[in-house]
């Protein structure tokens, strides 16, 4: 896609984009250029000294069956938070969509998750689900159902996939309903009248409609599941148990910024540099094509 | 009181903050720790006892978030050149610190340099053992130092129709209680906090087994774990077993385990006795403090136990006369009143001799039976090299791999052999990793 | 919205049952969705002896008051109004620094063809794939190295070095309509006069959907602002939540926690509920 009408000239262009570029060049492809060159190194933390070993750190990576299967982990982790801050997100705006009393108030109730910052999020849930003594988990306990999330990976997975969700629910509400709003009422109302029911003008009308949405909106929410969460996992479950909630991102702030192993951190996010790279194309190849602009 | 103490602390922050150096032309020493709540305003307490204790020098102390963040504050600070005088780092980042010649100032050197009056003899042996070399020089002062017990819910024992005075010295008597109390219904009979900290590393130091080999790293990098030996297979399964059967109830890797205890929901709990400050606060039930139990018929056991908790490391980078202002606050830290008072009012334990001397002379222990358990556990016999401490690279990620072991062996996954030995191979890459980082 | 209003009730669907339904999925999903901000509410209402003993109440208690002047003069290092006002200088210097360079260098990637445009635009997509967490140590490094720690700029500058804003304004200033730059070229108008009025006041819904999504972006941060704050003025809201939990033994003053964790919510939440409707007009046409 390029503009067929454009300015002349290039001084201007290039002072427009240079406080960018001086920012993204300062506080982000330096740091992250002397990133990428300690995975080729073992530094001690204090960055006193340095031992190169050049792929040494991504065999040892590679070699822990442990590490491979945190990239398991993590895609059913990603794709967990991803439906279940989508889903309901879009019932819930489908049908605040269709109501005109009483929209504002469920509105802007549902917006208040998105001003809890993911750090704090943990804590909330948490405190709700603490093994036995957590409002939740007791009421559970009432019911007969022992909650354990200590020990129980499902359960570990569910809590960490419903706190990073939670938030997002209400950021992609808000994304929905706007697209609801702009899907031409004439067109849902044409169907209605050609008795067709509400599920089947949903899924043949409605939801090619709101695809650009939806799109970007699954775009936005993978990479959230991927890159943001960690604080999350960090306060629930600290990965566990076992290794039940290690994703790939955990597994870098937790090495190097918990751990030290400043080395084997930077080689964990070049190969995260490059997962996301390939899922970038493949979401660009694949998914968009069969969106309906 | 509470209160007071509180608003002449938050005086004391307002006070520091509004005037700064300008105001005092006192040599600023920069003190981080990681300290809030209540800890945080004794903290403050100190600090300002001392800052109004004299004019040359004036301590800022500044919170840095929980321990592992302070430690990545101070790191990233002093790689940018604007690390603080005086960090605390937990006890698990004590081998990151040591290896960090460069980035350190030890104490005894510090003391050597200000020219200040030092006797690191007045020191607890097996406290400040863990921060000493084995030629027994002084790297880091013990600032907070607690060590494991095992906390007792009275009510809870009465209920299931045991004696609370019942004895509790051993595992094995553990055992026969925990089978009554889980008889007459309870669902929590026992719970723990730190698991790998309580029931490896102590088990180890307690039944005098060594954790790692080297003298449990002190005397070397090239250490390797050794926590898989009979005494510590036998003790996990045991706890395992007890898992099965509902007797022990996992709460968390952390101190997770401490909020059913103080809801009144657990028989008993192992815990470290600086839970002394939350327990006697929250709970609403009769509760005492009973020595860590042992594995009776174990040699050497009850050996003694090590110590938890952080210590300031004095870093390296700044004036001469600034040193002199940190010798002189460490010296004021470590004077009998203030330790006695910190010991008091913490629960930790007492750094020095003499303030264990005074709080007994105090009549404090008359006051608050069993809060000198800790300090006889502790210090009943001389440490060993496998009772000393523990100082290995990396182990803050290896307690990690530890935790996960140990919650396979609680859910069931795993026997205790295959679990040990498998966080003994995992946890001896780490080990390896650390030593070529450190050449 | 407003062809809408005039509809009666219920046209698109016109069963009644079916209109109680609907209430009753929105009332189930804000019960669901809004429970643990009640629940932090009402923790922040009651005693610690009346959370720590199970189950919690789930009606708020009679020390609000007290609760909240405690959380306000607290704080761990600083007063709680003074991190609150630290969280809104950094979250704004966030969001309008960020609007404002990314704004222009769409517009020069747009409208301009001028060398190294191509790699510029490469550039841009890259900033959007290396998480902060990685780059910490070094961008410290580069922070302190300018003497930026403990000031608004080492808050603000390194978090608004992502390029995601440029990537939206690109898609944006894309659909509108190249007759308009056409009519401004022939009328001799030079590039920036053209920015100043048709651009910019196109963009306005864009801005505001921006604008609150890198407010909260900015207000929610935690380890940047831990890393960099040594000086406790300078502390932000956030943080100081976090660092409200004792480490090691000590055990957690829920209520005043609670009642923080509430007062931090509310700046944020004022900005996404007055600016709901630019908000939403800004997604609807950001999305074409």
């Amino acid at each position: 896609m390029e503009k067929r009408v454009t300015f002349k000239g290039w001084l201007l262009p290039l002072l427009l984009v240079f406080p960018q570029l001086l920012i993204s060049a300062v506080f982000f492809f330096y740091p992250a250029g002397q990133a990428i060159w300690q995975s080729l190194f073992i530094p001690d933390p204090f960055g006193l000294s340095s031992q190169f070993v050049g792929l040494g750190n991504f065999k040892f990576l590679f070699g822990d069956s442990y590490y491979r299967a945190s990239f398991v982990t993590t895609a059913i982790f990603s794709i967990l938070v991803t439906l279940a801050s989508l889903i309901p997100a879009l019932l819930l705006a489908v049908v605040a969509d269709r109501l005109i009393k009483g929209a504002t108030v469920y509105r802007t109730l549902l917006i208040w998750p998105y001003a809890v910052a993911p750090a704090v999020a943990g804590v909330l849930w948490l405190f709700m689900f603490n093994t036995r003594v957590g409002v939740v988990s007791w009421y559970l306990g009432q019911f007969g159902y022992d909650w354990n999330h200590v020990l129980n990976d499902g359960e570990a997975m569910g809590l960490v996939v419903v706190a990073s969700a939670w938030g997002r629910v209400s950021y992609n509400f808000l994304f929905f309903f706007a697209a609801l709003q702009a899907v031409p009422k004439s067109v849902v109302e044409a169907a209605a009248i050609d008795g067709a029911r509400f599920t089947r003008r949903f899924f043949t009308i409605v939801l090619p409609l709101i695809s650009p949405t939806t799109f970007f909106l699954l775009v936005v929410n993978i990479v959230y599941a991927f890159f943001e969460t960690f604080g999350v996992i960090h306060t629930i479950t600290s990965g566990g148990p076992q290794q039940a909630t290690t994703i790939l991102v955990y597994k870098v702030f937790s090495d190097g910024f918990v751990g030290q192993d400043l080395g084997s951190s930077a080689a964990q996010s070049v190969v995260l540099l490059v997962v996301v790279g390939l899922m970038t194309i493949i979401q660009f190849k694949y998914l968009e094509k069969r969106v309906h602009y | 009181m509470k209160t007071k103490l509180k608003s002449y602390a938050l005086g004391a922050l307002a006070a520091s903050v509004l005037c700064g150096p300008t105001a005092f032309a006192a040599t600023e020493v920069q003190f981080w720790h990681a300290f809030t709540g209540r800890l945080g305003e004794l903290v403050a307490e100190q600090v300002e006892t001392f800052n109004g204790s004299q004019s040359d020098y004036q301590i800022v102390a500044s919170h840095k978030g929980n321990y592992s963040e302070t430690l990545n504050a101070g790191i990233a600070a002093f790689r940018a050149k604007e690390q603080p005088h005086i960090l605390m780092v937990f006890e698990v980042g004590t081998a990151t610190m040591m290896g960090a010649k460069g980035a350190i100032k030890p104490i005894h050197e510090v003391m050597a340099d200000a020219g200040a009056t030092f006797d690191p003899d007045a020191y607890i042996g097996s406290v400040k053992g863990y921060y000493t070399t084995t030629d027994g020089k002084m790297l880091s002062l013990p600032f907070n130092s607690s060590t494991p017990v095992l906390w007792v819910n009275k009510d809870a024992l009465k209920a299931a129709d045991v004696d609370p005075e019942v004895d509790l010295s051993t595992w094995q008597k553990v055992g026969e209680v925990l089978d009554k109390v889980k008889a007459a219904g309870s669902e929590c009979p026992l719970t723990t906090a730190w698991q790998s900290w309580i029931h490896l590393e102590n088990l180890s130091a307690y039944h005098n087994t060594p954790f790692a080999t080297k003298d449990n790293g002190f005397a070397g990098l090239d250490t390797e774990l050794a926590f898989n030996s009979e005494l510590q297979v036998q003790h996990v399964q045991a706890m395992g077993d007890w898992a099965k059967d509902g007797k022990f109830m996992y709460a968390g890797r952390r101190n997770e385990g401490g909020a059913n205890f103080r809801a009144g929901e657990c028989a008993l709990f192992t815990e470290s006795s600086a839970g002394y400050a939350g327990i006697s606060k929250e709970a609403q039930f009769e509760f005492a403090v009973r020595p860590l139990p042992y594995w009776e018929g174990s040699e050497g056991a009850p050996q003694n136990t090590i110590i938890g908790g952080a210590s300031l490391w004095v870093m390296e980078g700044h004036e001469a006369d600034e040193y002199k202002g940190v010798a002189a606050f460490l010296n004021f830290l470590s004077t009998a009143d203030i330790q006695a008072k910190w010991h008091q009012d913490t629960g930790y334990l007492p750094i020095t001799v003499a303030a264990g001397d005074k709080t007994k002379a105090d009549g404090f222990y008359d006051k608050n039976p069993g809060t000198d358990i800790a300090v006889i556990q502790m210090t009943a016999k001389a440490p060993t090299a496998n009772s000393k401490g523990l100082r290995l690279g990396s182990f803050d990620q290896i307690r990690g791999i530890i935790d996960e072991e140990l919650e396979a062996v609680w859910s069931g996954d795993k026997t205790a052999q295959v679990a040990l030995d498998s966080a003994v191979e995992r946890g001896n890459k780490l080990l390896r990793r650390f030593e070529q980082a450190n050449k | 919205m407003r062809a809408l209003d005039t509809l009666p009730d219920g046209m698109v669907e016109k069963r009644g049952s079916s209109l109680w339904l609907s209430h009753l999925v929105m009332i189930a999903g804000v019960l669901v969705i809004f429970f643990p901000i009640w629940l932090a509410f009402v923790a922040s209402t009651v005693t610690q002896p009346e959370i720590v003993k199970p189950p919690m109440p789930l009606m708020p208690g009679d020390h609000f008051f007290e609760n909240y002047s405690r959380a306000l003069n607290a704080g761990v290092n600083v007063p709680v109004t003074t991190m609150l006002v630290n969280s809104l200088i950094m979250a704004i210097g966030i969001a309008l620094g960020k609007i404002a360079i990314s704004l222009i260098s769409a517009f020069a990637i747009v409208y301009f063809r001028f060398p190294g445009r191509t790699l510029f635009f490469w550039m841009i997509f890259l900033t959007l794939m290396l998480p902060v967490e990685v780059r910490i140590v070094p961008t410290y490094e580069v922070v302190a190295g300018f003497g930026m720690l403990n000031s608004y700029s080492g808050l603000i500058f390194p978090l608004i070095a992502s390029a995601t804003a440029t990537f939206l304004f690109r898609q944006f200033f894309m659909t509108i309509p190249d007759e308009l730059a056409e009519a401004a070229r022939v009328d001799g108008a030079r590039p920036l006069r053209f920015f100043f009025d048709i651009v910019l006041p196109m963009s306005r819904t864009n801005i505001a959907a921006l604008f609150v999504i890198l407010f909260i972006y900015g207000w929610n941060q935690y380890l940047w602002p831990l890393l960099i704050t040594t000086d406790p003025s300078m502390n932000t809201i956030v943080m100081g939540i976090k660092q409200m939990f004792p480490s090691g033994d000590d055990t957690a003053d829920w209520p005043v926690i609670m009642a923080t964790s509430i007062l931090a919510m509310i700046p944020p939440v004022i900005v996404v509920v007055s600016m709901q409707k630019l908000f939403l007009r800004g997604l609807l046409e950001s999305e074409k």
